[in-house]
């Protein structure tokens, strides 16, 4: 591909309308480590079953991807949640070697996940077909556009403003910001802890189904299709800086427009080299993330 | 009010408290006194929850609460303010008491409180936007009172709210507490400091070891020779 302006500004747009979903992919990650240091290695799945879950709310109902992503955000918080209470309350509570008992029990849980859809949903790849905006582009000024990234792009900056009003300007917000302080002193407020964790992993968890629901418009839906998305949602988390919602959605921004700035001047193959190689850069010099606290 | 029947407490296998039992009557300044490592944190932390008894049980206006989840006896109108005050420290002032009254979702409820947090302390109405963590240690204790006030307690425990504080303003807690206690709430306080414990106090028990070695009401432990000698250093 010749470099010209507009091929340039062809790969820089399409690259921040996928940042911005990279972003809403991370967003629930960091808000699950801010809140309480815990990493959630199943990232990547919750996404796959999200994508599963449009995929199948389609081809059995006809319900459009854009209709069934508010449900299926909400079964990804009822999931999140679940995922907190039966597996990860416990996990942080061992007496010994917790930090590795928290690693391996949400890492255990992305290959139960990936099996699990192996086998109930076969390794085929699935797509949805003839949704609403899928395969339709639309030209801005000369720019041509995907509509469903687009809309994608879209819900990614709603979500991110409604995250953070919900952070910022309401009781529940204000908890979770005490409760990444200092989870053990919100029982003297009578906040119970427990709560909190496991509605802030129902909340991150629901952020991915949402992107979920936006991925499934225009990519394929496998067991393993978490793994490579979950690989950008770390590093955008670690460029960001670890724990913050803000550092996610400017994170996310960056690997997008890195990714495609890559693809214009190496191979197709390569696409990836860019993000790491900008990874590497911000570990080494500046550890916490462009804006981390840590 | 409040009734502490013969709890032991062990703290990593040590036991801390041993068949305590203390009493606190309604509208009553209660003092419990003692040297380091006398049990004194560890009693408070086990009516607030925060430790679990091992034996003995805590009554709280007539219902048991010892073995309730720490949110649940903060809910119950038992509000603790710890040693280490454990603020939200890069949380704002105001943001600290606005979580004090989490629990209350009318206007009454979140504001009366707060008025009289900035009565009790008004430097803190001067700090609201300033983080938690940039106040001074009297600052700090202050707010932790303050946000401690905020869930509307019956009951209010402080535990060593002198420590690490310059004379004046240990002074001016004190005397809030007084005020704390004129605005209908009850309080009880640990401290190692005895003799402004007991100025203000109507009742204290001192702990040696784990074990109640004296109780009775302020004025009698004042004047108690063994107590002049061994903790008043008069």
């Amino acid at each position: 591909m010749p470099l010209t302006a507009e091929t340039i500004i062809q790969s820089l747009a399409s690259g921040l309308l996928m940042g911005l979903l990279y972003g809403l992919i991370a967003v629930g990650l960091a808000l699950i480590f801010g809140l309480m240091d815990v990493v959630n290695f199943a990232h990547g799945e919750f996404l796959m079953i999200a994508m599963y879950a449009t995929f199948f709310l389609f081809a059995f109902f006809a319900i459009d991807p854009l209709l069934s992503a508010p449900l299926v955000a909400a079964a990804l918080f009822v999931f999140g949640a679940v995922v907190y209470l039966l597996i990860v309350r416990f996990a942080v509570r061992a007496k010994a070697n917790a930090g590795m008992v928290q690693i391996f029990s949400t890492f255990g849980l992305a290959i139960v996940m990936r099996g699990l859809a192996q086998f109930f949903f076969t390794p085929d790849y699935r797509s949805v077909t003839h949704s609403w905006l899928g395969g339709k582009t639309v030209s801005i000024a000369g720019v041509f556009l995907p509509v469903p990234q687009l809309v994608g792009a879209l819900v990614a900056i709603a979500a991110f403003g409604a995250l953070y009003f919900f952070i910022n300007r309401t009781d529940f917000g204000r908890a979770l910001e005490a409760t990444r302080e200092d989870a053990g002193a919100v029982a003297l407020v009578g906040i119970d802890k427990n709560r909190v964790f496991a509605l802030g992993w129902g909340l991150g968890a629901a952020l991915v189904g949402l992107s979920g629901a936006i991925m499934a418009m225009f990519f394929y839906i496998y067991p393993d299709v978490g793994a490579s998305f979950a690989l950008i949602a770390y590093v955008t988390v670690a460029l960001g800086g670890f724990g913050s919602v803000f550092g996610a959605f400017a994170g996310g921004i960056i690997v997008g427009l890195v990714e495609a700035t890559t693809a214009l001047i190496l191979p197709p193959s390569l696409k990836s080299v860019g993000i790491y190689a900008v990874y590497l850069l911000v570990v080494f010099v500046r550890p916490r993330g462009l804006f981390g606290s840590m | 009010m409040l009734s502490v029947h013969e709890i032991t407490t062990a703290y990593q296998g040590l036991v801390a408290v041993s068949a305590v039992s203390i009493e606190v009557a309604k509208g009553e300044i209660v003092c419990v006194a003692g040297a380091n490592g006398a049990g004194k944190s560890t009693l408070l932390k086990s009516i607030a929850g925060a430790e679990r008894p091992r034996y003995g049980a805590v009554t709280f206006d007539g219902s048991r609460i010892d073995g309730m989840a720490q949110h649940m006896i903060t809910a119950r109108g038992i509000a603790y303010v710890p040693e280490n005050r454990r603020l939200f420290p890069r949380l704002s002032v105001h943001d600290n008491l606005r979580l004090g009254s989490y629990l209350y979702r009318s206007q009454p409820d979140r504001n009366e409180p707060l008025a009289l947090v900035f009565k009790l302390f008004p430097r803190l109405s001067e700090r609201l936007e300033q983080r938690a963590e940039t106040l001074s240690g009297g600052e700090q204790q202050m707010l932790a009172i303050g946000r401690a006030l905020m869930t509307r307690p019956r009951l209010l425990m402080l535990d060593e709210p002198s420590q690490g504080i310059m004379p004046k303003l240990v002074d001016e807690i004190f005397a809030a507490v007084k005020r704390i206690r004129d605005a209908g709430m009850t309080v009880l306080i640990v401290e190692q400091r005895m003799a402004e414990c007991l100025e203000i106090a109507d009742r204290a028990y001192i702990l040696q070891t784990g074990r109640v070695l004296m109780q009775g009401s302020a004025a009698d432990i004042k004047t108690n020779p063994d107590v002049r000698k061994a903790y008043l250093g008069l």
